[in-house]
């Protein structure tokens, strides 16, 4: 009896790991089909957007995924058009200004107002939090009065200018550099660094995740920022490659499978940037998982 | 090498004062330990004479120099922290090299220093390791390492044996002791534990609540502790007190006569203080008699917990033949390694 019993739950602890994995666990079940909902759902649009990348303007409206016609016209026609480089190397000329500066003065000042005790951290720390609740789209209109009267418009520094420090990196950072301990800092400055460089070669690489997954997010942020750059700029020569792809449809008709195939296209860096930084996220990891 | 002089440091935060005025000289060479409990001032004192608080008021000396307003790095000295504080994400050999940053030394020089502190430290192997591959020990040994290659005049270490587990511990206690003895260099050493005090200091100083309890070589405060703080601090398990009144030239206590001569008037209030070593288990005359309630077996000796009347008292018994709990027993202790003290605590002899 007490053998059954004890065979019972020998076998209920075997098969429960089993359970949870298989398809017959009605928990399982909905985890699964949310998780598939999900992708679905995500991976649609740019499934899409390949797909539509390589159709003929007739198909464009069938949702048919794999055309009926491939054709790689599109990209032949937006690769050969100059304007298509231009953008893109300007885009990418914004993205990396703004992304080394913001990721530097974010955690500059994130720096500060984690370690350091001065008169008015607080109110500044709240100031620079409050700005995180008004949307871009609010700020345009300062923003552009603001340009207006510096000179800025169609500049590049005018597009780039609102990004090159942002109150949600700083906030991160701030947050970050709470979990390097004051004893390294302390050990640097008896050593005799200055506090710039106890913050470069201490600090900083002790948040490389942090800082890693800033970059990406302020990569792409600027990369496919659309409403600002459409604003400040006028001449073509400037504009980012979200503003340029629209003019594709400018003429008579909206020309959605270019606009597609440049859209394809401005993915690539972004793939590239993401590859590049998880790297040092993981090694990041698995420093930051070294404890005292 | 240096001597270091504190004149009257006061340390408040705020309002509120956690040093009152610490005077302490330690000789150039010596090996001085900060001991007291948690929250006692240790380490604030410790960060006052590194330079990373501001001194409140009252002076610090390195050498003959007053160093109140110079940055820390230009103290000479050198701190080990509790958490080693070496950088992950540098070797071995750039950790222990970041001492030297900001030396003017000659590269071939910096290496050659390098090398020569990982081989007192037998860390030669593990020069290229990241702290990541390291143990707890060898990490602590490369925080002592960034800290001896700069050879300041005086080390500053902030419990760095407390994250190590109990035998390492002891083994690097030696070890600090070891280069104490090779390297010469003044030692000011802050524990919480003082099984760690006794056994590395030249001094100790014992503190509690922002002052000093007493300061004085690890002999001296075992057998004159100054004050029943410091009596039962300093030694495992803790002394023993027992209240009592002192009348002409005897101290009745737990019922028991005790002659001895104090400068005290007739009908003072007294403590009487022995150390469970002092007190023996006996057949013959007695102290006092009392029935023992516990024991905890160490091995060479016994602890035994004896109720004499109301009261608990420890004595140390016979490892192998220990009185069985329930028995009654007789307690013999010598006046003379009695200690005394009065109502406010101060030792009486
Ligand atoms: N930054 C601070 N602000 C206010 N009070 C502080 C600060 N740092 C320390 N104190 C107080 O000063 C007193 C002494 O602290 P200290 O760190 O020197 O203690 P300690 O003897 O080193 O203790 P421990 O053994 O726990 O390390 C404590 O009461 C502590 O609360
Ligand atoms: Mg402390």
């Amino acid at each position: 009896m007490a053998d059954t019993h004890i065979r019972a739950s020998a076998d209920a602890l075997l098969r429960a790991p089993a359970s949870a994995r298989g398809p017959r666990d009605p928990a399982a079940i909905i985890r699964w089909t949310l998780l598939a909902m999900g992708a679905i759902v995500m991976v649609m649009p740019i499934v899409y957007m390949l797909s539509a990348s390589f159709k003929y303007p007739y198909e464009m409206y069938n949702l048919n995924i794999i055309p009926k016609e491939p054709t790689a016209e599109n990209y032949a026609y937006v690769l050969s058009d100059g304007r298509f480089y231009r953008w893109f190397a300007n885009s990418f000329f914004v993205a990396t200004c703004t992304t080394v500066s913001a990721v530097f003065f974010d955690a500059l000042v994130g720096y500060a107002l984690c370690k350091f005790r001065f008169r008015g951290r607080l109110i500044v720390f709240i100031a620079i939090l409050s700005t995180l609740m008004i949307p871009t789209e609010m700020l345009v209109i300062p923003w552009y009065l603001m340009s207006r009267s510096f000179g800025w418009l169609d500049t590049y520094w005018g597009i780039m200018f609102p990004g090159m420090m942002t109150a949600f990196g700083t906030f991160l950072m701030k947050q970050f550099f709470e979990t390097v301990p004051d004893d390294f800092l302390e050990a640097a400055r008896i050593d005799g660094l200055n506090e710039f460089q106890i913050w470069w070669s201490v600090a900083l690489p002790m948040v490389t995740p942090a800082l890693s997954a800033l970059a990406i997010f302020i990569f792409l942020g600027n990369w496919t920022a659309f409403i600002w750059p459409l604003i400040v700029t006028n001449s073509q020569e400037l504009y980012t490659l979200p503003v340029g792809l629209t003019t594709f449809s400018v003429e008579q008709t909206v020309d959605w499978e270019l606009i597609m195939t440049g859209a394809a296209l401005a993915t690539i860096p972004t793939l590239i940037v993401f590859l590049i930084f998880q790297r040092y996220i993981i090694r990041g990891i698995a420093m930051a998982g070294l404890k005292g | 090498m240096a001597t270091v002089s504190i004149q009257n440091l006061v340390k408040a935060y705020g309002k509120t004062e956690v040093l009152h005025g610490i005077n302490l000289d330690v000789a150039d060479g010596e090996f001085v330990v900060f001991v007291g409990p948690s929250g006692c001032g240790k380490s604030t004192t410790l960060r006052m004479i590194a330079g990373l608080e501001e001194v409140t008021s009252g002076e610090i000396l390195i050498g003959e120099r007053v160093v109140n307003h110079l940055e820390p790095k230009d103290r000479d000295i050198a701190m080990v922290f509790q958490n080693y504080a070496i950088y992950p994400h540098m070797t071995v050999r750039k950790n222990i090299g970041f001492g030297l940053r900001t030396s003017k030394l000659p590269k071939a020089d910096k290496q050659k220093r390098i090398d020569e502190v990982a081989a007192i430290l037998s860390m030669t192997d593990y020069l290229d390791r990241k702290p990541a591959q390291l143990s707890g020990g060898q990490r602590q040994r490369v925080a002592i390492g960034r800290a001896m290659v700069r050879d300041p005049a005086v080390f500053l270490f902030d419990e760095p044996l407390s994250n190590l587990d109990a035998q390492l511990r002891t083994q690097m206690r030696l070890e600090i002791k070891k280069l104490h003895q090779r390297v010469g260099t003044t030692i000011i050493f802050v524990t919480h534990d003082q099984v760690e005090a006794m056994t590395m200091a030249d001094r100790i100083v014992i503190m509690k609540d922002g002052h000093i309890q007493q300061v004085g070589t690890p002999a001296e405060v075992f057998h004159k502790p100054a004050n029943v703080f410091v009596a039962q601090f300093i030694g495992a398990p803790s002394m023993n007190m027992l209240d009592g009144v002192y009348a002409g030239g005897v101290i009745t206590t737990a019922g028991r006569r005790v002659a001895v001569a104090l400068p005290l008037p007739d009908g003072a209030a007294v403590t009487v203080g022995i150390r469970p070593d002092d007190l023996r288990v006996s057949d013959g005359a007695a102290l006092f008699e009392g029935t023992v309630s516990v024991l905890e077996p160490l091995g060479a000796e016994t602890l035994a917990h004896i109720d004499i009347g109301g009261r608990d008292v420890i004595a140390r018994a016979d490892g192998r033949a220990p009185p069985p709990v329930g028995a009654r027993v007789h307690l013999s202790a010598d006046t003379a390694n009695m200690h005394f003290f009065a109502p406010d605590g101060e030792a009486l002899r």
